[in-house]
């Protein structure tokens, strides 16, 4: 048995600049925010970046690491604008590939399933096309010979995704309502580094849960790594909701002064900083809030 | 309740009623309502007229008129629901052009935009594959212009150049803080079809970037029966959210 169990430090070694980089979870939701901590920690950079962004586009950008994003929305979901990637965005500060929820999914499955495109009914007739030059369509070749969007695959080098539960195999579990796209970005990537809240033995995956939780099969994942509340501040259900006090602070502070506060150290640094925050300033602005 | 006279309805129940009739003989197809008024209007019109509607918790769970789960539908699974078609989404507008061309993306050159918004979503699938109402809260000069800056729902105009690509597109309605409006005219121009009580001819106009069609009689919003005051008052929104959107 292969033991690919590695530190979020070892995991983020195995990257190079200008790689593209898929990253999993959904806006806020369930991102590999430890890993992004570890790779903010590096001097990588020049990354071309394939997600449906949250706070881990958000932060890359402010942080000057991407080149180019593919991306068909940046959110933190319950604040709508992502303030880091607006910010980033406006100044012109990265190339983006902006396309379709659905265009993106058919450049997953297209990737995983090692075809160079997959014919898709989305982007035409909109801008996506003005502002994607290079996309091209492509007719059926059948009777209806209707003309859709050849959708490009969206082949990455590395994924980075975090789950509830993995084994030191690789295999990864979902204990949420929702996959989001994780297995897709791992098949679709050729290395993937999954972060989970914990690791835990083989059989003991399915003690509780179906078979049909285990969402990332461990041919498609080179290297798992224990992040307890690793997707922190986005949510990790059932785990852990969204820590949304540490969210708005997040978002409305300048970037430096959050990175100067919160990254500078190890992920357990990050995590007493979190911790002094919510009692000292986190509190504070709780008891106003509260305030009528 | 004791109050027996029938009690005024808000704007926001007009706005609720107008979102709701976007799902009239809609069958049993999902309802995505984006926003909180056509929230409001898609569970009514599942209360009322429409109760084969599938709803979302707005996570990933179908759930039913009483809360319960019925079904499961991850992001993936909505994705491809969408291509089916089996769908009518009532989506957001930063910008709206009489074509019904409806821009979330970003003001200014997409090159490096002067105000980022969310990013073209979903609205180019939907548009080219299952009906798209718009709902917009604050009607003004900003939303409606026109041309948008960036085309991320499929407007008429466009849909018109790519016929078999666009054998589905289908945009219903449009509804405002003002009135409702539709693309039934010859050359699928916006038009007001009916206007809120209160609202005039003039005030739309003022509020619009470009000419709406207008035609010889606008007839008023239906207002809401009492049984659907009822129910949006009591049921569906007791805390009175809905007038956080829209205020009286």
């Amino acid at each position: 048995m292969t033991d690919k169990t590695m530190s979020a430090d070892e995991a983020v070694a195995r990257l190079e600049s200008g790689m593209t980089l898929g990253i999993g979870g959904w806006g806020s939701r369930r991102k590999p925010m430890a890993l992004i901590r570890a790779l903010l920690r590096t001097g990588i950079t020049d990354l071309t970046v394939v997600s449906y962004g949250g706070p881990d586009v958000g932060m890359l950008a402010a942080a000057g690491r991407i080149r180019k994003l593919v991306a068909a929305f940046t959110t933190l979901d319950s604040i709508p604008l992502e303030p880091h990637y607006r910010t980033a965005r406006e100044r012109g500060a990265f190339e983006l590939m902006e396309i379709d929820e659905a265009m993106f999914l058919w450049g997953l499955h297209a990737a995983a399933n090692r075809l160079p495109f997959l014919p898709v009914r989305a982007g035409i007739g909109s801008d996506v096309m003005r502002v994607n030059p290079g996309l091209r369509t492509v007719t059926s070749p059948y009777d209806d010979g209707e003309t859709f969007v050849a959708m490009p695959a969206l082949r990455m080098d590395a994924a980075l995704v975090h789950v509830n539960r993995a084994d030191r195999r690789g295999n990864g579990q979902y204990l949420g309502p929702d996959p989001y796209f994780d297995d897709l970005f791992c098949a679709a990537a050729e290395t993937a580094y999954i972060s989970c809240e914990r690791i835990v033995d083989t059989a003991e995956l399915t003690k509780e849960a179906a078979p049909q939780t285990l969402l990332i099969p461990r041919h498609t994942v080179t290297g798992v790594v224990e992040a307890p509340n690793g997707a922190h501040f986005t949510s990790c259900a059932p785990d852990y909701a969204r820590d949304e006090a540490f969210q708005r602070h997040y978002a409305t502070t300048p970037w430096p002064e959050f990175a100067e506060r919160f990254l500078t150290g190890d992920e357990h640094a990050y995590r007493s900083a979190v911790r002094a925050w919510h009692e000292g300033d986190g509190a504070e602005r709780r008891e106003k809030e509260e305030r009528p | 309740m004791t109050d027996t006279t029938t009690p005024t309805p808000t704007r926001a129940e007009y706005c609720v009623i107008a979102c709701s009739e976007a799902w009239r003989d809609a069958g049993e197809i999902l309802a995505s309502p984006m926003g909180l008024i056509p929230s409001l209007g898609a569970r009514l019109a599942r209360h009322t007229f429409a109760p084969d509607l599938l709803l979302t918790d707005g996570e990933a769970t179908l759930v039913d008129a009483d809360g319960n789960p019925e079904g499961w539908l991850p992001y993936r699974r909505h994705l491809t629901l969408v291509t089916g078609g089996k769908r009518h989404v009532m989506m957001g507008a930063s910008q709206i052009d009489r074509h019904g061309n409806q821009n979330i993306s970003c003001i200014g050159d997409w090159a490096k935009p002067s105000r980022q918004l969310l990013g073209v979503r979903g609205a180019p699938v939907n548009t080219l594959n299952n009906p798209t109402s718009y709902w917009i809260p604050r009607h003004s000069r900003r939303v409606f212009v026109e041309r948008v800056d960036m085309v991320c729902g499929v407007g008429h105009d466009r849909a018109a150049r790519h016929p078999e690509t666009a054998r589905f597109h289908h945009l219903p309605r449009v509804v405002s803080d003002l009135g409702v409006f539709d693309f039934a005219t010859p050359d699928h121009s916006m038009r007001i079809a009916s206007l809120h009580p209160g609202v005039t001819v003039p005030q739309v106009r003022e509020a619009t970037g470009f000419e709406l069609v207008i035609p010889a009689e606008i007839p008023e919003t239906r207002a809401p029966t009492s049984e659907e005051l009822r129910l949006i008052r009591e049921v569906i929104d007791p805390a009175n959210t809905r007038e956080r959107e829209v205020r009286s």
